[in-house]
């Protein structure tokens, strides 16, 4: 489940970069997180497949909440991580304007 | 149980080995400018080999730092020393090294293969002619 959802988010991400007009909202941060998080979560899944067969596809459902509430929690990380390297990285100058603004008022 | 950290360990490796290549891709440009040398390079019609080596490394940091959350969330990454739970008990910690050499391997090779095919794709879609007629200026 947190692997379905990582690579949900992952596909979001690729859609929203590839429809991007330009490169200031930074869209390439949440492709490649969630992109990178799904291939390793891929292998890790190879090994669960092969230690529990088709059992590995009936998880139960107290696993699979458990499983959907972290991917869900990986996906707002993810998000959050974009945001601050976006503000930090601040490619539209918005923040130092906003800054200097605030700044000069005082 | 601490899977995450070849990916992260590559991750370095990687991060460094793209800086160092993107100095020598640097100084390369330069000694040409100043040769006045035409700067049309075959480069241009691929990805700089650090931005390429910086996709990996972006890829792994990225995969390296959410599955950190992860084992965080399940236990086996704690804030305080020896920050893997499995440390404290010899039992788990061979446990743990067999998980690191046959699942974070494999997590490795996994992404390390797909940017491979990535960048190969990448330079065919670069050296596809322009499909779009060019904007001429007015």
């Amino acid at each position: 489940m947190t692997l379905l959802i990582c690579v949900f988010a992952a596909i979001i991400a690729t859609v929203k970069w590839y429809q991007r007009k330009d490169d200031s909202m930074m869209p390439g941060v949440p492709c490649v997180l969630f992109w990178g998080a799904s291939l390793m979560w891929l292998g890790d899944a190879i090994f669960e497949y092969a230690e529990l067969g088709t059992e590995y596809f009936a998880p139960a459902a107290e696993d699979m909440l458990n499983d959907a509430f972290l991917g869900l929690s990986v996906v707002a990380l993810g998000l959050i991580l974009w945001l601050v390297i976006l503000l930090i990285k601040d490619p539209k100058d918005v923040v130092k304007a906003s800054l200097r603004k605030k700044a000069a008022s005082k | 149980m601490a899977c995450f950290l070849v990916s992260a360990a590559e991750a370095v490796v990687v991060t460094a080995a793209a800086q160092i290549t993107k100095n020598n891709e640097m100084k390369a440009d330069s000694q040409k400018l100043a040769k006045k040398a035409a700067v049309e390079t075959r480069q241009e019609k691929h990805l700089p080999w650090s931005k390429k080596l910086m996709i990996l490394a972006q890829l792994l940091w990225g995969g390296a730092f959410l599955l950190c959350f992860e084992h965080i969330w399940h236990g086996e990454v704690v804030p305080w020393f020896p920050f893997l739970t499995a440390m404290n008990d010899p039992g788990d910690t061979a446990e743990m090294l067999h998980e690191m050499s046959t699942i974070g391997v494999t997590m490795a090779i996994i992404v390390t293969v797909t940017w491979a095919i990535m960048m190969f794709v990448t330079d065919r879609i670069m050296e596809r002619p322009d499909t779009k007629p060019q904007k001429t200026a007015a």
